[in-house]
């Protein structure tokens, strides 16, 4: 249901119902010492015009896409959105409305909800998904959280092939609380060393969390790890991955946690953006988040409502499994009508696009003199690029040719100073895959 | 509202029945009615200790989530299987077929804290 504010009629009438003679004295409980009695130290209000041009002038500090060619990725991936995602997003009855707490007035949106949760479902192999996180990060973090409500253990064990800021999220989540991280390396393939991790999964070990494809692109190959009691969790960064690769519900994976950017959300700076979240049936009452459920109504209709409401804070409170008491709906949303566009063919076909302009990009940067492909490792659409310099020394020199070459590793893995996260989707052309390798070579 | 008279009662609205040194715990046909129609009874591993007024599970009904509090200290014996599948008994037969647990009491002699039917009648009173 479209928001539609009150009229002055409506709320003098909601007051005369209620008894009170101002919205103000609704606040009567809140002590006097403590209530704001000036107004807010806000600039003064702009026409549109006005607006508008400070919008713009706001925006042309950063840089325009359409002139540079760009190989970034590391958690964010440039995909082309078709135009009717904004165009069904853009209805106000999506864009206005309010949590569906009134599954009365809500069908449509409870509907979408429902719709991309089956989608989340079919995509991980998992058997039930909630009604989105805020991000692949928290997502993460909420998954480690959930891993030890449902075993009570106090130990994680988190893969250092797992996006960095990911792994930071988790720490903050954590902070404070009784469960400990303990890290595994990784391989010189840029694999999660399965074998560290296997040996230390013990009695005191609450989850295994590890990344599809990591941090540096490579696929992991988590089918083979001997879990025991713990639980897995797989994070998914480029969630487009789920196109080609086999569904981790369908290798081992107790809880996923992923990015749905990729899914019709453009890479804006940082978000919004929409994480998905899918556990096993037996763990749903530990799930955080909203769930949307398929019932019927008086007249046997089907029809959708909230549901499990009882694991939400507004019920449990301090006990509830988690604090978020929303959901992304709008970038959920958006991200449902992106796969309904996509289809199951198309969304393969899609992946196997951007797994050949990496292949293309990465099998013609390993011929340049001096450049290595760092990792042995299979790769989607992202690798890493070992340079003959500092990696920030050539991410700044090709800015200079408006080219935005890939992510220099070295801040988060001083190892890795040398090193580029590089990515290639079906938006990069072969031209300009031609002319970074000309400028690489250049350098 | 049934309040079996040989059934000791707690404030939280659980009942013991008392058998030997075991005693058998649930929540009156007054809780199932506040409740309503319950969904899920979250119940201890067999073997888990309990003391007095500890939450041994939580009863959730489609409104609102409750903690289940032992009436009596002592180790869980055994737990009622059924109510996974079944939760509902507890609104059906809520001193029969609903009961949750059964503790191997530890001291029989810390009963005299709990109500009578007669005491619990009363709140029960008091609080409709």
């Amino acid at each position: 249901m479209r928001y539609i504010p009150h009229t002055e009629k409506d709320i003098e009438a909601m007051l005369a119902e209620i008894g009170v003679d101002s919205i103000d004295d609704l606040f009567a409980g809140i002590p006097p010492d403590l209530r704001l009695e000036k107004p807010l130290a806000l600039p003064g209000a702009l026409a549109e015009s006005e607006l508008a041009t400070l919008l713009r002038r706001m925006q042309n500090r950063n840089l325009d896409p359409e002139e540079y060619a760009s190989f970034l990725g590391g958690g964010a991936y440039r995909h082309f959105i078709p135009a009717a995602v904004n165009h069904i997003i853009s209805r106000s009855e999506f864009s206005t409305s309010y949590t569906p707490y009134q599954p009365e007035v809500s069908q449509g949106t409870l509907q979408a909800i429902f719709e991309f949760q089956s989608l989340i479902c079919l995509l991980t192999g998992m058997d039930v998904a909630n009604a989105s996180m805020y991000d692949g990060a928290s997502g993460l973090a909420e998954a480690v959280l959930m891993a030890h409500r449902v075993n009570g253990k106090n130990e994680v064990l988190v893969s250092r092939a797992v996006h960095p800021e990911y792994r930071r999220t988790i720490d903050t989540y954590l902070r404070g609380g009784d469960l400990k991280i303990v890290e595994v390396p990784f391989t010189e393939r840029g694999q999660t060393d399965l074998s560290f991790a296997a040996d230390q999964v013990g009695e005191r070990t609450s989850a295994i969390v590890m990344q599809n494809p990591n941090y540096f692109g490579v696929v992991e190959e988590y089918g083979a790890l001997d879990k025991k009691a713990a639980l897995l969790i797989v994070g998914v960064a480029e969630a487009l991955s789920l196109g080609i690769l086999k569904p981790p519900g369908e290798r081992g994976a107790d809880i996923v946690a992923g990015e749905g950017q990729s899914f019709g959300l453009p890479v804006s700076y940082g978000g919004p953006y929409v994480g998905f979240f899918a556990a096993r049936q037996q763990y749903a009452r530990q799930m955080p988040g909203r769930l949307v459920g398929q019932t019927v109504d008086r007249s046997g209709q089907r029809a959708y409502a909230l549901t499990l409401a009882t694991r939400e804070q507004h019920i449990r409170r301090e006990r509830a499994t988690s604090n978020i008491c929303t959901n992304h709906g709008l970038c959920a949303l958006a991200a449902t009508i992106y796969l309904a566009l996509m289809g199951k063919t198309g969304l393969r076909e899609l992946a196997v696009t951007n797994l050949r302009k990496t292949d293309y990009l990465k099998n013609k940067l390993a011929k340049l003199t001096g450049y290595n492909i760092r990792f042995g490792g299979d790769t989607f659409n992202e690798f890493v690029l070992q340079c003959p310099q500092p990696a920030d020394t050539v991410r700044d020199a090709l800015l200079e040719e408006k080219i935005l070459a890939g992510h220099p590793l070295g801040r988060d893995h001083p190892d890795l100073a040398d090193c580029l996260l590089l990515s290639a989707t079906e938006t990069n052309t072969v031209d300009e895959m031609d002319r970074l390798a000309e400028k690489l070579e250049g350098l | 509202m049934e309040i079996p008279s040989d059934l000791l009662y707690t404030k939280e609205h659980e009942w013991l029945r008392v058998n030997g040194t075991r005693g058998v715990v649930g929540i009156t046909a007054f809780a199932q009615e506040q409740l309503g129609d319950v969904v899920f009874v979250e119940l201890p591993a067999a073997g888990s200790p309990v003391t007095v007024g500890s939450t041994f599970g939580v009863v959730e009904s489609v409104k609102t989530v409750s903690d289940l509090y032992a009436p009596a200290a002592g180790t869980v014996a055994a737990v009622n299987r059924e109510l996974e599948a079944n939760p509902e008994q507890v609104n059906r037969e809520p001193y029969g077929n609903g009961w949750m647990i059964e503790i191997e009491l530890a001291d029989a002699g810390e009963l005299k804290n709990l109500l009578s039917a007669e005491q619990y009648a009363e709140q029960v009173k008091e609080e409709s």
